[in-house]
């Protein structure tokens, strides 16, 4: 196979990754601060791709275009998940979170199905065929716009997170939340508002992935795992990591796809966090705890 | 031994525990095809929430992944029958111990390298995925095609090739579902038992104590495997075909522990009475909205979405589970909750 295949796979492979990043940035966030590890991440993206299909059908909207519009309805969800219901059981064991959440993604995935049926469904965009052509590189104009504007979620993010005063606040409860406590920070309402931002990834990142793939309800399990591959690979709390390991991620995938079998691709995503998991359960950036 | 245990149990729990069995033993005289098919579904549930509560309610580790054991004795003995001519019971003895074996080494992996927790469970998971895709690539179990298991006539009732009608199940599964309750309450008062609880409390005091946590840990995950592995191989032969996207799917691995959840962790009878909830509650909602279909409305997923909904509400208000609560509600009371 010419060398011009192969890099064409990987640079798609490292665009898509960049989505699968910013999506694992919001679980990372979640986690870092709330200390919840969100079961039902999958599905809140699948319910943002609902969300921007809708958009798209009924105002003519581009999902790009909907991104604030899905994420803004996302942080309120996930605003109130965490200040109605995750916040009062902060002090039950690891287990039960974890469950609470898998049950929780339980009812909105088949909650989905009821609504829109199992059928996988799309975007037509008029641009959906159109390329770039970058010397010998040939790259996919939608992949193209949707790791540009992951990347552009992210920084905002992290610059959220460095600059304001609120983004610190809350990186504050994530450090130590007794510290929190003591110099006077509302901790539940900043760990509200950490479920919101998270959730604001996974919305964006839900509409971008819209571009690229058919929404159906079943793929939220997927992108579920999918997520706590990226974020264990890449070091839970880190930011970089997360977008690090997501293109590392949507590469092998790629890579899987051409040389084996594009159906073997994601035992390849699941042999690879096990790797890290027993070898360097930090992650590729993160520090050990 | 069990005249012992059962002088544990107060007179009015013997008497609702015989008029259980005995109404269970009676059942398949008096209901119709469905209703057995539902008790069936009942015994699922208890039988495998059972045996998901020695890892999670007895050991203290959880596992989100019990779907891979489930599926290695399903595909094991179903592939020595179809292939081989195997009984299933030999089936199971080598399904059984094959997904001991892998969770041996998945325990031995996850505890040596002290992956706790969120992790151990997040790498259980990534196991059960890893064989889910590698099973929809193995060709000679069918693949993602699926793996069926010859259907000879459902008149005769085979107990050796598990060949038979669906009253013949009825009383395997019941008989799986009391033994793993005798051998669960027989484990509980043994050293192992004692063992067990006292890693789940503290297993830092429990090292300190002297007890090998590492080594029973994986006691745990080997047993809990072993009975799992058990329940898939009756699924195999009670429903005769087999795929890897639904056997080995994450969804089978959190259905096995809703039962223990609802009834409550760690406790004897919690999976049972949380099956009992579950199973004929789901049923109930799934009939209940059979008219509403006809008016076009799509409600395939009602059944899940009320079993997530019974799960938040029980982590909310009842973290213990049901059964805990029931028992004081029978006038049980003698103590703690069993």
């Amino acid at each position: 196979m010419p060398i011009e295949v192969y890099l064409n796979q990987i640079a798609s492979g490292v665009l898509t990754g960049l989505i699968y990043g910013l999506s694992a940035l919001g679980l990372s966030v979640i986690f870092g601060v709330c200390k919840i590890v969100n079961f039902a991440h999958g599905e809140m993206m699948v319910i943002a791709m609902y969300a921007a299909l809708l958009i798209f059908r009924w105002l003519g909207l581009d999902p790009l275009v909907s991104v604030p519009i899905v994420g803004a309805l996302l942080f309120g969800f996930g605003y109130v998940m965490q200040a109605g219901l995750i916040n009062r059981l902060i002090d039950v064991p690891d287990h039960m979170q974890f469950i609470l959440l898998a049950a929780i993604a339980i009812a909105m995935v088949s909650g989905c199905l009821m609504i829109f049926g199992p059928d996988a469904q799309n975007v037509q965009l008029d641009y959906a065929y159109d390329s770039y052509e970058v010397g010998s590189l040939l790259l996919d104009k939608v992949r193209v716009f949707a790791g540009i504007a992951a990347i552009a979620v992210a920084g905002l993010l992290a610059a959220f997170f460095r600059w304001t005063w609120i983004g610190k606040a809350i990186r504050a409860c994530g450090d130590n939340i007794t510290g929190a406590r003591v110099v006077g920070l509302n901790v539940k309402h900043l760990f509200a508002l950490a479920f919101g931002l998270g959730s604001v990834c996974i919305g964006a990142a839900g509409c971008i992935l819209l571009l690229l793939v058919d929404v159906q309800p079943f793929l939220a399990v997927e992108y579920t795992l999918l997520a706590f591959v990226v974020v264990i690979v890449g070091g839970l709390g880190s930011l970089t990591g997360a977008l690090l390991a997501g293109v590392l991620i949507g590469v092998s995938e790629a890579l899987a796809g051409l040389l084996i079998q594009p159906s073997l691709k994601s035992m390849f995503s699941f042999g690879l966090l096990i790797f890290v998991l027993l070898f360097r359960p930090q992650g590729l950036v993160g520090k050990r705890a | 031994m069990l005249k012992l245990w059962l002088a544990e149990v107060p007179p009015r729990g013997k008497l609702y525990l015989a008029l259980l069995l005995a109404a269970l033993l009676a059942a398949p005289l008096f209901v119709d095809g469905y209703l057995l098919s539902v008790l069936i579904l009942v015994f699922y549930f208890a039988y495998l929430g059972q045996a998901w509560n020695i890892m999670m309610g007895f050991a203290g580790q959880l596992s989100l992944g019990h779907a891979l054991y489930f599926g290695i004795g399903a595909y094991t003995s179903a592939a020595l029958y179809v292939h081989l001519g195997v009984s299933p019971w030999f089936g199971m003895i080598a399904g059984g111990a094959f997904a001991a074996a892998i969770g041996a080494f998945i325990g031995a992996l996850g505890f040596r390298f002290k992956i706790g927790g969120v992790y151990f469970a997040i790498l259980t998971i990534a196991f059960a995925e890893f064989t889910r895709i590698l099973v929809d690539h193995l060709l000679f179990v069918g693949g993602s095609g699926g793996f069926f298991l010859p259907i000879s006539g459902r008149s005769s009732n085979d107990l050796w090739t598990l060949r038979g009608a669906p009253v013949m199940f009825y009383y395997v599964w019941l008989a799986f579902t009391v033994g793993v309750l005798i051998l669960c309450r027989a484990l509980l008062s043994s050293r192992l038992g004692y063992f067990w609880l006292a890693i789940r409390e503290d297993q830092e005091a429990a090292q300190a104590l002297g007890i090998d946590t590492f080594r029973y840990k994986i006691f745990a995950v080997m047993l809990s495997a072993a009975l799992t592995a058990c329940g898939g191989v009756l699924y195999a032969f009670y429903n005769n075909n087999l795929f890897p996207s639904a056997i080995f799917s994450i969804n089978r691995s959190i259905d096995m522990l809703l039962g223990a959840i609802i009834g409550g962790v760690g406790t004897l009878m919690g999976p049972i009475v949380g099956a009992f909830i579950l199973t004929p509650l789901g049923e109930t909602m799934t009939a209940l909205v059979e008219p509403l279909k006809g008016l076009g409305a799509k409600l395939d997923g009602i059944k899940q979405v009320f079993y997530g909904l019974c799960v938040v509400l029980i982590v909310v208000f009842q973290r213990r589970g049901v059964w805990p609560w029931l028992w004081r509600r029978l006038g049980l009371d003698r103590g703690e909750g069993r």
